[in-house]
């Protein structure tokens, strides 16, 4: 039986054991339709019998609520920014991915280090400190990429009347007009996306498809991999 | 980045005092301020935990006891980069010398003892810049334990840490638990060549020696430098 892989840096304390679930991942900038397609996933795959547990970004007990309130406060370093989204999922895979993933879950997590890393290289964090400092997390079985250019993300976020703050990167002064700070910050954030997905091998989909068309093409991917896992294909 | 390993480019000076609790290196550091008050120095001080945003998460966690020793290490990390941006490279930056009771090595030793990975833990820490001067006050077991339960009547939680189990009552686990730190701290100093004092020696034989290393320190220090500009 596989045993929980961590990226880098396995903290001695947490126990070995046994890993019977799995650690699904679904990434892409903002207005992919990741929720609706990680919503649809979950769907299928408990039709299917499969338990599955959801978990989202800064929804932890511990800081979610801190992270909010800080956002509101526009009062964020880049490191603090950092530290802060590591903190939250440091006590969401403590308290949920982890006993999930040792009683057989699958694991659906929307976002995952990987917009941690990206938004943070986009700040000028140094890329070797994030990687080191998200070294603590559960490696991922399958990393699904949504991918969005810029232009076809525009209109979609103008739609959704949520072209905000965070999301158009104002904390870093791109410019005073939100339009163009948002083409600029989610520019960076798409070509640091395209970057990871090349070296972490993430499954990427062209997220301009239909909904129906993008899920049909998550689950024929994940029903293989839950199938037959590369590495007990190997062994 | 590797901050911690080679020298800073600000014009300031950075002193930290590093021990377990009971060492004297607040007392020690509170004189040293007060040697460069009264030579002339512009200086400012700061501590550890001091960083109101993260305070009041820390103590949710505290109290309803869910933080795990991964979590307590980030929230801590998270503590001091507010605090390193916020109070500590301003003045750094403006050739000022700066005092900060704990840095970064506090972590490396009780975050470890708590069960965090050694080499992970010093990762995080890497934008920290290096002190020009850190001092390690080193002092047996049985002398912090003494000063403290002379100082003060109660003893809290997770200083002793009773978050580990390691003993039913909080003295017992106190000695248990600052016994690992001190044991941490021996291989910091090392690694990172702290300027260790005997802190059972007395608080003016100790001072004596923390004013010689600071003026051997500062040797070279201009405190008429006009504010650089620095690159961040």
């Amino acid at each position: 039986m596989n045993q929980i892989q961590y990226i880098s840096h396995k903290m001695p304390y947490l126990p070995e054991g046994p890993c019977t679930g799995k650690l699904i991942v679904i990434e892409g900038t903002d207005g992919c339709g990741r929720t609706t397609q990680a919503y649809m996933l979950r769907k299928w795959l408990e039709v299917q019998g499969y338990g599955v547990m959801d978990t989202g970004w800064t929804r932890s007990k511990l800081v979610g609520q801190a992270i909010t309130d800080l956002k509101q406060g526009h009062s964020l370093h880049r490191l603090t920014y950092c530290l802060m989204y590591a903190t939250d999922l440091a006590d969401r895979m403590e308290y949920q991915i982890l006993p999930a993933l040792r009683s057989g879950f699958i694991v659906l997590a929307d976002r995952y280090v990987y917009t941690a890393i990206a938004r943070g290289i986009v700040r000028g964090a140094d890329e070797g400190w994030l990687q080191d400092l998200f070294g603590f997390a559960v490696v991922p079985d399958l990393v699904f990429y949504l991918r969005l250019g810029v232009q076809d993300l525009v209109p979609r976020v103008l739609e959704a009347n949520k072209m905000n703050y965070w999301e158009s990167g104002m904390d870093m002064n791109y410019g005073d007009d939100l339009y163009d700070s948002f083409v600029a910050y989610q520019s960076a954030l798409i070509e640091q996306f395209d970057k990871m997905a090349e070296q972490d091998c993430f499954v990427t989909v062209d997220a301009r498809q239909e909904a129906e068309v993008i899920q049909k093409q998550l689950r024929r991917v994940v029903g293989q991999y839950l199938q037959a896992p590369p590495a007990a294909a190997a062994g | 980045m590797n901050g911690l390993t080679k020298p800073h480019q600000y014009s300031g000076r950075l002193i930290v005092v590093e021990g377990i609790d009971g060492s004297g290196k607040s007392t020690q550091l509170q004189l040293a301020l007060r040697y460069l008050q009264a030579r002339g120095y512009s200086t400012f001080f700061t501590e550890w935990n001091s960083a109101e945003m993260v305070k009041k998460v820390t103590k949710k966690g505290k109290k309803k006891q869910t933080l795990t020793p991964l979590t307590f290490s980030l929230l801590h990390a998270t503590d001091f980069a507010h605090r390193l941006v916020h109070n500590i490279l301003p003045p750094l930056k403006a050739g000022m010398i700066v005092l900060s009771d704990r840095y970064t090595y506090t972590a490396f030793a009780r975050d470890v003892v708590r069960g965090v990975d050694r080499q992970w833990v010093r990762e995080v820490y890497d934008f920290a810049p290096r002190p020009d001067l850190a001092l390690y006050f080193r002092v047996p077991i049985e002398v912090s334990v003494q000063r403290l339960v002379a100082g003060r009547a109660q003893l809290k939680d997770y200083e002793a840490g009773m978050d580990l189990g390691l003993a039913p009552d909080k003295v017992t686990s106190f000695k248990i638990f600052q016994s690992r730190i001190l044991k941490e701290y021996e291989g910091i100093s090392r690694e990172y060549g702290l300027s260790e004092i005997d802190a059972s020696q007395s608080i003016g034989q100790q001072q004596q020696i923390v004013r010689g290393l600071i003026d051997e320190m500062l040797a070279g220090y201009d405190s008429r430098l006009a504010p650089q500009e620095t690159v961040a």
